[in-house]
């Protein structure tokens, strides 16, 4: 069950491999063809029941139809307000915290460290009521950055982990070097170590913008209208407004995944990079 | 385009107002949760409202309605407005019961209300006290195909053993007999509060609502047995689709009957249905000499604990409560004005046959997930529709909504 | 003072540098599972006074047959969702060639991944439509008569894990991609020459290479499934009569959807499904505590 390299193999396995890829690629991205498809159907075609033909025209019309009839364009302005500040602090924070765990030896390091990795595995649900309730407090329930405060503080622990364990594997004796020569603590971070972490900067800013961009549970818990809910939460009520108007659910449902697609196409080094961190040691 | 200009002068006119003076305006502030028609509608009741009132200043603000049942929630607590919408019935219980909504019973006293609101009175009313005023609800009955009855052969049935009968004729020719899309589980409480209703009454039904009545009782049971009857002749996929996706099976002519409110009226038309080919009956009567209630969910609206300015807010809800103020304002948003004194467009045949059957009705429900609290709403729905689709558990959900009631009312 | 600091310096940095991500770690995370604890002993509906009630709602949860149904969807949710790991590194194994525009051929397997699960569990609803969905007039075409998948209630919870299985197995088939560019070429070649093929080979020569990326696979697919309730509430909001329900969904129904606002009850279950989780991530973490200090 562990083929040879393609190379080596006959000339029609070779073809075969070669016809079999484009083959699997769509069985698997079949929902995702579909609902592409239907976006640019014009609603004509569904109500007469073409739903897999040929559409009688492409409607690109539809995707105009949706910015101007909803809120989507309020919505997504909402998920960068809220993604984007919790890329900056949440990816801050960490420096700092992996700094710590992964520099300093002292006797609560690992018990710290093993707080934020557990932590980021608990379910959203033991923490909803006391964080609503918290944001209730603090006067944030239904704002964007009441979300993004608590966004922050959740991927901080995904983040430690990420960061301490980057910061481990560089080389320690550039920092002993600099403290020999009496290099303040801070100074080391901000000018030594700092700028060896671009990598994971940029790794972890590129996954959290995907985690944040596609967070549906904690945009229901903390935000309600439509000036402040984020895309998730919007195209789950759009879809509401829509019901059978599958032209309509399926360009919002593209324009909504837009952002982190061509996110992911763009930083495609950094962000795998980023989600296998650890899986390959 | 002559809307819209009109609406801009309004607005013109309004800010000249608010600008001119604003020195001596009270501020009234109003938390609502409208949609797109229903707020223009309560937009221009407003405007009407501050014209009469110079000196007070209502400041709108709109919820998206699905936000807006958690939002009230926070806001009663933590910033309360003067006026917030709610709906009646065991809906605003919670909210008397934790003391979040002040008693407004002088209003009703000082206007005659309890005249002219009479129909809506009940459901107002908790220990005896009024607790906000209604400005609006809508009939639900049957809505049918009359293509899809001509294409079966059959009459409009008079009672239930004929609707019963015309299901087997419906089958037939492959068009289901009633049609429904219980997705979002509200549509099927429609069927059961209607046959509970014909089959017990409107006492039964109230009770059953309230707590007071096991689900494990005979009546009850005798409701069943006769939704088991048309059971079989419902929409197979119901509990897959929603409540539009199921107009669109009338529409279509697929499907026959559909037990709804007025609001689906809009929808029929916009799938090209007409006066000519749709109908509205009145749900047949099952239990002969029993007298006819009806569902009329109402939307009314309140004035919370923490209210700032009650002294403005009561001369509001007296204002939304005048004949008047109902007939512009249900004139413009297609729903029946709560008070008797106001009038009905009588082009309209689904509106004018609403008012004619809830003002001759002899009681009106509001709806089971505004009857009973949420909670056991919630359970109910959720056995209806599971009842709809496998008739024969009927025994285990009777059970399960039994426990239920002794654990939400105790 | 400054000499003070000289003195402490290394022993005080961290802690500062700790500061400000462990307070708001603790405010938004820590603390909050402790009151979640706390509520879980009272009946609160979010308006009034919370009273406390003991065990009360503990009780009830044990008699309360809904909380079967979600338990009883979470576990087949965690044993069908484990299948992403073979099915991931089957697909893996399937594109770790290289040929002309292989890389091309691993991002678009992998882009299911990137979407939010809202939008997956809208594409899959239209994919299962009664009446027009695919997926529905394959089944017609094949058996002469569609199944709505998401109205039976024997089949909803599986339509649901497929739908969620999608970006899953993507997931983990890009864990095993950078897993199969570390597998020593020449120790494959060494074991093909002893005559190691088929299943022995992946069994005895190819796994135990790929098992730190079998470890991250297994963790991030239990938490994922333990997790699952985007698709849920987009796909069937626990229907058709609560049968799809998994307990992060029970949960929020019962805190604070439209039909019930019973915090204390909401907090019951939560710490049910709390208790499950930290199985698996002592589990978790009592592996990587072994691995650092075997360091």
């Amino acid at each position: 069950m562990f083929p040879r390299p393609i190379q080596q193999t006959s000339l029609t396995a070779q073809w075969m491999y070669k016809l079999a890829l484009p083959v699997a690629l769509i069985l698997w991205l079949l929902p995702l063809l579909g609902v592409a498809m239907t976006s640019v159907r014009p609603a004509m075609d569904l109500a007469q029941g073409n739903y897999f033909g040929i559409p009688s025209s492409f409607a690109f019309e539809n995707y105009l139809d949706v910015f101007r009839n909803s809120d989507i364009g309020s919505y997504m302005l909402n998920s960068f307000k809220v993604t984007i500040p919790t890329v900056i602090g949440a990816v801050a924070l960490s420096t700092m915290t992996g700094f710590a765990l992964g520099i300093y030896k002292f006797r609560s390091n690992l018990l710290v460290f093993f707080l934020f990795v557990a932590g980021n595995f608990v379910p959203f649900q033991i923490l909803m009521v006391p964080v609503r309730d918290l944001t209730l407090d603090l006067g944030m329930y239904n704002t964007w950055y009441g979300l993004a405060l608590f966004h922050i503080a959740f991927q901080t622990g995904f983040c430690t982990l990420f960061m301490r364990n980057f910061i481990k594997a560089l080389p320690f004796e550039l920092i002993e070097a600099a403290r020999v020569e009496g290099v303040a603590e801070w100074r080391i971070f901000w000018y030594i170590v700092l700028p060896l972490m671009r990598p994971a900067i940029a790794a972890l800013s590129v996954l959290i913008f995907t985690f944040i961009w596609n967070d549906f549970f904690w945009a229901t818990v903390l935000t309600t209208s439509k000036e402040t809910q984020p895309i998730t939460a919007g195209l789950s009520s759009l879809n509401g407004q829509w019901v059978a108007a599958w032209h309509l659910v399926s360009a919002g449902s593209i324009i909504a995944a837009l952002p982190p697609v061509l996110m992911f196409f763009l930083m495609q080094k950094h962000f795998i990079a980023g989600l296998t961190l650890g899986a390959v040691k | 385009m002559v809307h819209l200009k009109t609406g801009a002068l309004a607005l013109t006119a309004v800010l000249l107002a608010t600008t001119a003076v604003s020195a001596q305006q009270r501020e009234l502030k109003y938390y609502g949760d409208f949609d797109p028609i229903p707020l223009a509608a309560m937009e221009a009741l407003i405007a009407d409202f501050e014209a009469a009132n110079p000196d007070i200043d209502v400041v709108f603000q709109n919820f998206d309605h699905e936000g807006y049942k958690t939002a009230i929630r926070n806001f009663l607590t933590a910033d309360s407005p003067d006026l917030a919408n709610w709906y009646a019935g065991n809906r605003m219980a919670p909210f008397v019961a934790a003391g979040q909504f002040q008693d407004v019973s002088d209003v009703w006293e000082a206007n005659g209300l309890s005249d002219s609101l009479g129909s809506a009175k009940a459901s107002m009313t908790i220990d005896g006290k009024q607790w906000g005023v209604p400005y609006t609800y809508y009939q639900w009955g049957i809505y049918f195909n009359k293509d899809a009855y001509a294409a079966a052969g059959v009459e409009v049935p008079t009672d239930w053993a004929g609707f019963v009968a015309n299901c087997e004729k419906f089958s037939e020719v492959e068009i289901d007999c009633l049609t429904t899309g219980t997705k979002a589980l509200w549509p099927g409480a429609g069927i059961f509060d209607y046959i509970n209703m014909r089959t017990n009454g409107y006492e039964f039904h109230m009770d059953l609502t309230a707590g007071k009545v096991e689900w494990t009782d005979p009546r009850v049971k005798a409701t069943f047995a006769e939704w088991a009857k048309i059971a079989p002749f419902i929409t197979s996929n119901h509990a897959a689709i929603d409540w539009q996706d199921a107009a669109a099976l009338l529409i279509q002519g697929k499907a026959a009957n559909y037990v709804m409110g007025n609001f689906a009226v809009g929808v029929f038309k916009e799938g090209g249905m007409t006066n000519d080919n749709l109908g509205f009956m009145v749900f047949p009567e099952i239990t002969p000499g029993i007298p006819r209630a009806e569902e009329a969910p109402t939307d009314t609206i309140h004035i919370p604990a923490g209210a700032k300015n009650v002294e403005d807010a009561k001369t509001f809800l007296a204002f939304v409560a005048s004949a008047d103020a109902q007939t512009k304002l249900n004139g413009a948003i297609g729903q029946l004005p709560t008070n008797k004194n106001a009038t009905v467009d009588t082009s309209d045949p689904f509106l004018s046959a609403g008012f004619e059957t809830l003002s001759t009705a002899y009681a009106l429900a509001q709806f089971f997930d505004r009857d009973a609290p949420a909670e056991m709403a919630k359970v109910g729905m959720e056995g209806f529709q599971e009842f709809m689709v496998k008739p024969d558990r009927i025994d285990a959900i009777l059970e399960r909504l039994e426990k239920a009631r002794q654990r939400i009312y105790n | 003072m400054s000499r003070y600091w000289k003195r402490n310096q290394l022993r005080l940095a961290p802690w500062l540098f700790l500061a400000p991500g462990l307070a708001m770690f603790a405010v938004y995370v820590i603390i909050p599972i402790f009151q979640s604890l706390s509520i879980s002993f009272y009946d609160w509906d979010g308006l009034g006074e919370a009273v406390y009630i003991g065990t009360d709602n503990y009780v009830e949860l044990i008699d309360d047959e809904a909380f079967y149904i979600s338990l009883k969807n979470n576990v087949i949710w965690l044993a069908l969702y484990l299948l992403a790991v073979p099915a991931g590194l089957f697909i893996a194994i399937f594109l770790n060639q290289t040929v002309r525009g292989i890389r091309i051929y691993k991002s678009l397997f992998f882009f299911p991944f990137v979407i939010s699960q809202v939008v997956v569990g809208l594409m899959f609803s239209w994919f299962y439509a009664p009446d027009f969905g695919l997926f529905y007039k394959l089944i017609e075409l094949i058996t002469g008569q569609g199944i709505a998948i998401l109205a039976e209630e024997d089949y909803v919870t599986y339509g649901i894990i497929v739908a969620g299985l999608w970006p899953q197995i993507a997931y983990v088939m890009i864990l095993y991609l950078t897993g199969l560019n570390n597998v020593a070429p020449d120790q494959v070649e060494a074991a093909r020459l002893d005559g190691a093929k088929g299943w022995k080979m992946l069994w005895y020569v190819i796994l135990p290479q790929l098992r730190p990326a079998t470890f991250i696979a297994v963790v991030v697919t239990v938490i994922g499934a333990l997790r699952s309730f985007d698709l849920v509430s987009i796909m069937t909001d626990g229907g058709p009569w609560g049968s799809s329900r998994v307990l992060s969904f029970y949960m929020y129904e019962q805190a604070l959807s439209e039909y019930g606002f019973r915090m204390g009850y909401g907090a019951a279950i939560a710490v049910v499904l709390f208790a499950i989780m930290m199985v698996f991530i002592s589990g978790f973490i009592w592996k990587m505590w072994r691995d650092e200090t075997e360091r």
